[in-house]
């Protein structure tokens, strides 16, 4: 990857929520790497550390209890962690942009969907009130909502259509990343399509690069072209979305994926991963997935394993692996 | 027992709920049999009735009209749900059980896992002997893999994957015949998701348990039925065996449905079909096929009275003018 293509480069960031009772290593070393134009994919299970990560990347870690302790995050090449408030201010909204999951939530109940949106265009462009109106309305449109309904309160729109409110929100300013955390859960499975198929299209037309936190496999396949899976505060596997679907190389994207029903084929028995995720109060050594991979082997509780490129472009956490691939 | 005889028989079952602006058809003229030892998969978007219905079967909640006919013990006669007595009702739920969604809020945070599964035993006051009730709830806890050491944990201690085996267990604990899953794994990652689906599956095969699986996830309800009912609006759109419903979808609405599946793979050629619009209110709905507004085949006819649930292939039912001819 070309220096100058690369727009968010993670450099062994942990995150640290400081809790009375302990620390909770929600994210632990991680290293990312997102080009300009693409999309990037975050897969894991509930508190992997997936949304933990998108919110230090936009510096909005709850503080306390949340730290970040150590690492870098370059974005365009400049460090978001070393910023003031007042220059992350402006980047949040204009150049970051970030959806969250629960349109029912992050929209302003009181106020009407155009001022909203109005609100976001002159936070970071210097434009009147009036014009800034006329934008609201066309990025309604852009998001398939009619201009006559930019009067109207969130609540007399539907949850499909409040998420596409959201959307125009985070697009107003035309940002140059785009984190959707789990942008269609909440959401029904042929309104999820209408808005992944909506996102699809936005993202070309605005050519933002994304991350897109979720913990559908499928969505991703449909809109990412890299995918990063995370197990416990750790990114396990990085890769090209062909070459990881293909060919999940760490035992944990393995079992995620055997784990998930498939659509076209009968089983008796879904295979499962014995256990359950560990307490991030008190994570295993090593290999924090060792306790439950039926693969490790003796230095997996021993060693921290490092990413190394398996396969052009796919890396993996998971030295075993490795050397069964003679690669180690 | 007759194992021809259908084991729980649904006709014109109808629940309407009054709301200022009128009645609410959450279920609309539903019929449908189920067989014992069966899984009939109930899926749908949200407010479609699904969940509304479930509680009907055993209810939870009186049905505004219409019958659910279950099987008697000896396999003699029928029981109409809707009409039994308090009294006979207590006695009822000792066969019909429901398993809810959120296994963070169905269960008292106040008690712990052992008086959670004792519960349903005291209430109904199945043991006068302490040692034997003992001796079931470690049965019932062994049964859904609850580890002998959470005995005394309280919910909020245990992941929702547990939290959901005690939801099980005390489902499980007066040996119904007959249980309904309410979006049993929603809450809960693929991983455990996993994990109780087999645990589901085992007690079925064991025990010939009867489940009506309520869900919105169609690739988890194609993994557990035998048969699948697609609901719209209060109505059932379509009903038939699962790899018939997935391989030859006769409603629009089921086909844009399973065509809005995401899938973890790559290049499977899948036309989506990308619906228009919202599903509309179930508020005093017209008398029409209440897809026909966002159907992308609907004619004239579609707008004047509801198709009925007819029979286009052996065991494959559906409600649309125009099944088989669509293209």
């Amino acid at each position: 990857m070309a220096d100058n293509n690369l727009m968010l480069d993670i450099r062994d960031l942990t995150i640290h929520y400081e809790t009375d009772s302990g620390v909770v290593h929600a994210v632990e070393g991680l290293n990312l790497q997102l080009g300009r134009g693409e999309s990037l994919g975050f897969v894991g299970e509930t508190g992997a550390g997936k949304t933990t990560t998108a919110l230090g990347i936009m510096r909005l870690i709850p503080n306390p209890p949340g730290k970040i302790k150590s690492g870098q995050i370059l974005f365009d090449g400049e460090d978001l962690l070393k910023k003031s408030e007042a220059e992350m201010r402006r980047i949040r909204g204009a150049k970051i942009a970030m959806i969250f999951q629960d349109p029912m939530t992050s929209l302003n109940p009181v106020m009407t969907v155009d001022k909203q949106i109005a609100e976001m265009i002159r936070l970071h462009r210097n434009v009147s009130e009036h014009e800034a109106l006329k934008q609201a309305g066309d990025m309604l449109e852009l998001v398939g909502i009619r201009r006559e309904r930019m009067h109207d309160y969130p609540h007399q729109f539907s949850g499909g259509m409040k998420q596409r409110v959201v959307i125009a929100i985070a697009l107003a300013c035309d940002p140059e990343l785009l984190i959707a955390d789990e942008p269609t859960t909440a959401l029904d499975v042929t309104i999820q399509a209408q808005v992944l198929e909506l996102m699809k299209k936005l993202k070309q037309q605005f050519s933002a690069s994304m991350i897109l936190i979720t913990h559908d496999l499928g969505i991703v396949a449909d809109i990412c072209d890299k995918v990063a899976i995370m197990y416990a505060g750790r990114v396990v596997e990085y890769g090209d979305k062909r070459s990881l679907y293909a060919n999940p190389l760490h035992p944990y994207t393995i079992g995620l994926f055997r784990s998930v029903p498939d659509i076209d084929e009968d089983v008796d028995e879904l295979p499962v991963i014995p256990g359950l995720m560990p307490d991030p109060m008190d994570l295993p050594t090593g290999c924090a997935f060792h306790p439950r991979c039926s693969m490790a082997e003796e230095c997996c509780s021993r060693e921290r394993p490092e990413m190394k490129e398996l396969e052009p472009g796919h890396f993996v956490a998971c030295p075993v692996r490795a050397r069964m691939l003679g690669q180690a | 027992m007759d194992n021809n005889k259908p084991y729980i028989k649904v006709e014109n079952l109808k629940k309407y709920f009054s709301t200022k602006r009128g009645l609410l058809h959450a279920v609309d003229d539903v019929s449908f049999e189920i067989k014992r030892g069966e899984t009939l998969g109930l899926v749908g978007e949200s407010g479609c009735g699904k969940s509304t219905l479930g509680r009907c079967l055993i209810r939870l909640l009186d049905s505004t009209s219409g019958k659910v006919l279950l099987q008697n013990p000896e396999g003699e006669g029928y029981t109409d749900v809707t009409k039994v007595s308090a009294r006979e009702m207590k006695e009822l739920r000792k066969r019909v059980q429901i398993v809810f969604q959120d296994p963070y809020s169905c269960l008292n945070p106040r008690l712990s896992v052992w008086e959670l599964i004792a519960e349903p035993l005291i209430v109904n006051s199945i043991y006068d002997d302490k040692a034997a009730m003992r001796k079931r709830i470690r049965e019932l806890m062994d049964t859904v893999g609850l580890a002998e050491r959470l005995e005394n944990s309280y919910p909020h201690e245990l992941d929702g994957g547990r939290r959901q085996r005690i939801g099980i267990a005390r489902s499980l604990a007066l040996n119904p015949e007959f249980i309904v899953l309410d979006e049993p794994v929603s809450a809960l990652d693929v991983c455990i998701q996993a994990q109780v689906l087999n645990l589901l599956n085992s007690l079925q095969k064991e025990f010939n348990y009867t489940y009506v699986f309520i869900s919105h996830n169609l690739s988890v309800v194609r993994h557990v039925s035998d048969r699948i009912a697609v609901m719209y609006l209060g109505q059932i759109v379509e009903l038939s065996e699962y790899k018939e419903l997935f391989a030859n979808p006769l409603h629009p609405y089921t086909q844009a449905l399973l065509s809005a599946i995401p899938v973890a793979k790559l290049d499977v050629q899948r036309e989506r079909i990308i619906l228009e619009g919202d599903v509309p209110s179930p508020i005093e709905p017209p008398d029409a096929c209440r897809f026909a507004g966002r159907c992308r085949y609907a004619q004239e006819v579609c707008h004047h009275g509801t198709p009925p649930l007819t029979e286009f292939a052996p065991g494959h039912f559906v409600a649309c003018h125009f099944a088989g001819k669509l293209d």
